[in-house]
C-alpha cells in the first residue's frame, strides 16, 4: 500500500484482506525501503552512549559546581594549615604538611573522602536512574532502545568516572596549593624513610586511585538506591543518610566487629601508600570490600531494574 | 468488522471477523492483559491486529488503557498475562531487534530541559545501538526540519512552548528509518495549524509504507487520517477493523420525512428494517442490508408521500459514543 486513502474515499483500503506478503518482503514491510545500517560493534555503541552520559554529567551546572567546591576546599585547608602552622606547637599532621607540600594531597583526600566526595558521588549516582525516571526521559531511552542492562552498566561506569574525576580534582587542587604554599622536596614517609619527589607523586596517584575505587563502590550503592524510586532527591538523600549512618556506626567502639563490613571504614585506609615499601595488605582488603559492595549493589540494581515496569 | 452491542453494558472484546494473518501485521497481541497492583485491570484480554501499512487509530476515553497497552507493546511494562508481537518479534524478548525500527511517543514529550532541541535528539540517538553516529547530524537536522523546528534547534528545551515540545517529541520518532510509529496522542497541545501539519506528516509517513499506530480521543482527527481503528473501553477492545467498514457496515440509518409517519413506519417494518423510530413528520430506521432505492420505491409504491429521504452515515463520534458509553466520567 503506497498511498494513504483518507476516510472519505469510497472504497476502503482493506489491508486485512490482502494476501500475505512473501517472506522476504516481510522484513522490510511493503514498500518500505528501510536501509539496514551495517551492524556496528556493541562495544562501540556502548561507548557512544557512555560519551553521551559523560557529556551530560560534566556539562550539568550542578555537577560542575560540585567539582568547583571540591577544588576550593583543599585550597582552604592549605591556607588554614599555613596560617595555623606558624604557631609553635602543632599536631603532627600540620608539621608534616608544613614540612612538605605534597602531604597536603593526602590530608585533603583523607578528609574529603569522608563526606564531601561521597556527597558529590551520591548526587550523581542517586540521580542516575531516578532522575531519568522522574523526567520521563527513561521511557524514551528504553524505547530507543538503550537496553536495560546496557543502560545500567553505562550509568555505573559514568558514576565511577565522575568519582575518579572528583578525586583527581581534589588531589590536583591540593597538589598545586601545597606546591605554592609549602616547601616541596623529597618526601618523608610515615615509616620514617625519605623518598624522592617523583616517587611521592606516584604515591599520590595510588591514593587517588584507591579513593576513586571507594567512591565507585558508593556509586554502585547509590545506583541501586536510584533504581528503587522515581524521586531523585530521595535517592540522593537515602545514599547520603546511609553514608552518615555508617560513619556513626564506625566510631562506636562497641560495634568494632561490624566495622570491617562497613564501606565507610575503608575509604581513608590508604596509609599503606605512605610507607616504604608500600603496605598493600590493608589497601588490598579495602579494594576487596569495594569490589564486594560493587558486585552486590550492582546485582541488586540489575535485579530491580531489568524487569521493572516503567510507569513514569 | 464486529462491534460491541450495547452502549451501556460492557461488551465482550472481539476481533475482526476476518482476522489479519499475524505475518501481515506490524502489531499483534494475544490476550494481552495488565493488572496493576491493587487489582485494577487496565488492559483486559486484548487481541489487537494492526495491519502492515495501515494508519491505525487507537481510540478510547480517558483511562481506557491506551497508554498502558502502548507501554506493554514497547516493552516498558510486562503484561500480567498474554503477549504481543511488534514487527514480528515477541515483546519484550525481541525488544533490541524490533525497537530500532520503531519510533515511539509515549504519554507526552520528555527531554532534558538544560539541553537544546538538537542536543536532546542526539542524546536519544546515542541510546540506539543501531543508529549510525556518522549520519547523526543530517538525521537530526532533517527530523527537526520535518516538524518545523529547524529554526529553534539550538534553543534550550526549557524555553520551548508546549507545541514545540510536542513537535520535538515527534521529531524524535523520525530519527531513523522506521517501519512503525507508535504515537500516543501526538497532537496534544498543538495549535490547529500544528494539528493539521502533524496530520499531513502522518499521512506522508504512511505513504512511504510505514505503519502508524496512533492513539487519540480526537475523533475528527482519527476520522481524517486513519485507515483502521480500534476502540477501547475500560481496558477492553470493543471494536477494531477498517474504518470504512465500521462506518458502512454498522449503523447506517435512513430518515424518511413524511406527513404520514405511521404509514411510513409500517412500510419500513415490512421491509425488515430494524429499530424503526417514529417522530413528528419523520421516521428513522436502521438500513441494514436493504438498498436505499428499494426503500424509496416501496414507500412511494404504498402511497406514502415522501418529502425527504436521507441515508444517515453515522459520524465516528456517534459510533465512538455508542461503543464506549455516553458518560463523560472516567471509568474505573
Ligand atoms: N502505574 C499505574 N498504577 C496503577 N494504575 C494505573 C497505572 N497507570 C495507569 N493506571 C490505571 O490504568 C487505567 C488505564 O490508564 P491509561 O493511562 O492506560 O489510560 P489512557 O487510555 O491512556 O487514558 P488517557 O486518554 O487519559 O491518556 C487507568 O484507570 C489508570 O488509573
Ligand atoms: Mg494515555
Amino acid at each position: 500500500m503506497s498511498t494513504v486513502r483518507s476516510a472519505e474515499t469510497a472504497t476502503p483500503p482493506d489491508v486485512l484482506a490482502r494476501p500475505a506478503e512473501p517472506h522476504a518482503e516481510q522484513a522490510a514491510g511493503p514498500g518500505v525501503a528501510v536501509a539496514v545500517p551495517p551492524r556496528r560493534g556493541p562495544a562501540r555503541a556502548a561507548l557512544r552512549l557512555l560519551r553521551s552520559e559523560l557529556t551530560l554529567t560534566f556539562r550539568r551546572p550542578r555537577n560542575i559546581a560540585m567539582l568547583i567546591v571540591l577544588a576550593i576546599v583543599p585550597v582552604l585547608i592549605g591556607i588554614v594549615l599555613r596560617v595555623v602552622g606558624g604557631d609553635g606547637e602543632a599536631p603532627s599532621l600540620i608539621t608534616q604538611v608544613a614540612g612538605n607540600g605534597l602531604m597536603l594531597t593526602f590530608v585533603a583526600l583523607s578528609l574529603l573522602v569522608q563526606l564531601l566526595l561521597p556527597l558529590a558521588v551520591a548526587v550523581v549516582a542517586g540521580d542516575a536512574i531516578a532522575g531519568e525516571a522522574s523526567g520521563g526521559t527513561l521511557r524514551y531511552l528504553l524505547t530507543a532502545p538503550a537496553g536495560r542492562t546496557r543502560l545500567l552498566a553505562v550509568k555505573f561506569v559514568n558514576v565511577a568516572i565522575f568519582g575518579l574525576v572528583a578525586c583527581m580534582v581534589v588531589a590536583l587542587a591540593a597538589l598545586v596549593t601545597g606546591f605554592v604554599l609549602f616547601p616541596v622536596g623529597p618526601v618523608t614517609l610515615l615509616s620514617g624513610t625519605t623518598i624522592p619527589l617523583a616517587d611521592g607523586l606516584l604515591r599520590v596517584l595510588i591514593v587517588t586511585g584507591y579513593s576513586a575505587a571507594g567512591m565507585a563502590a558508593l556509586g554502585a550503592f547509590g545506583l541501586a538506591v536510584s533504581t528503587l524510586t522515581e524521586v531523585p532527591i530521595g535517592a540522593v538523600a537515602a545514599t547520603v543518610v546511609a553514608v552518615v549512618f555508617s560513619q556513626v556506626l564506625g566510631v562506636i567502639p562497641q560495634l568494632a566487629p561490624v566495622q570491617p563490613y562497613l564501606l565507610t571504614s575503608w575509604w581513608a585506609s590508604f596509609d599503606g601508600a605512605l610507607r616504604d615499601p608500600v603496605a598493600t595488605d590493608v589497601m588490598t582488603q579495602g579494594l576487596l570490600v569495594f569490589a564486594a559492595y560493587t558486585v552486590v549493589c550492582g546485582s541488586i540494581a540489575w535485579g530491580r531494574f531489568s524487569g521493572r515496569d516503567i510507569t513514569s | 468488522m464486529t462491534t460491541g452491542e450495547g452502549a451501556h453494558e460492557a461488551a465482550p472484546p472481539r476481533v475482526a471477523s476476518r482476522p489479519a494473518s499475524p505475518d501481515d501485521c506490524s502489531i499483534v497481541s494475544r490476550g494481552l492483559t495488565k493488572r496493576f497492583r491493587g487489582g485494577q485491570v487496565a488492559v483486559d484480554d486484548l487481541h489487537l491486529a494492526v495491519p502492515r501499512g495501515s494508519v491505525f487509530g487507537f481510540l478510547g476515553p480517558n483511562g481506557s488503557g491506551k497508554t498502558t497497552t502502548i507501554r506493554m507493546l514497547l516493552g516498558l511494562m510486562n503484561p500480567t498475562s498474554g503477549g504481543c508481537e511488534v514487527l514480528g518479534r515477541p515483546m519484550p524478548a525481541g525488544l533490541s531487534a524490533a525497537l530500532p525500527k520503531v519510533g515511539a511517543l509515549v504519554e507526552g514529550p520528555a527531554f532534558y530541559p538544560y539541553l537544546s532541541g538538537e542536543a536532546n535528539l542526539r542524546r536519544y540517538d546515542a541510546a540506539d545501538p543501531a543508529a549510525d553516529p556518522r549520519t547523526v547530524t543530517s538525521r537530526v537536522g532533517s527530523a527537526l526540519d520535518r516538524v518545523g523546528l529547524g529554526a529553534a534547534a539550538g534553543k534550550r528545551y526549557r524555553a520551548y512552548s508546549l507545541g514545540m515540545r510536542q513537535r520535538l517529541a515527534i521529531a524524535a520518532t523520525l530519527l531513523g528509518p522506521r517501519e512503525l510509529l507508535v504515537l500516543d496522542e501526538p497532537t496534544n497541545g498543538l495549535d490547529p495549524q500544528g494539528t493539521r501539519e502533524v496530520r499531513s506528516l502522518i499521512k506522508e509517513i504512511a505513504a512511504d509504507g510505514t505503519t502508524v499506530f496512533v492513539s487519540s480521543h480526537l475523533l475528527t482527527e482519527v476520522e481524517q487520517m486513519c485507515t483502521h481503528v480500534g476502540v477501547m473501553r475500560t481496558g477492553r477492545l470493543v471494536a477494531q477493523g477498517p474504518i470504512a467498514e465500521l462506518r458502512d457496515g454498522h449503523a447506517l440509518r435512513v430518515r424518511v420525512e413524511s406527513p404520514q409517519p405511521a404509514q411510513a413506519a409500517s412500510v419500513l417494518n415490512q421491509l425488515g428494517l430494524a429499530d424503526v423510530r417514529t417522530g413528528v413528520d419523520e421516521v428513522t430506521a436502521e438500513l441494514g442490508a436493504v438498498a436505499p432505492e428499494r426503500v424509496v420505491a416501496e414507500l412511494v409504491g404504498d402511497g406514502v408521500s415522501v418529502r425527504g429521504f436521507a441515508v444517515l452515515r453515522p459520524s465516528l463520534e456517534e459510533l465512538f459514543v455508542g461503543l464506549t458509553g455516553e458518560g463523560f466520567d472516567v471509568d474505573g
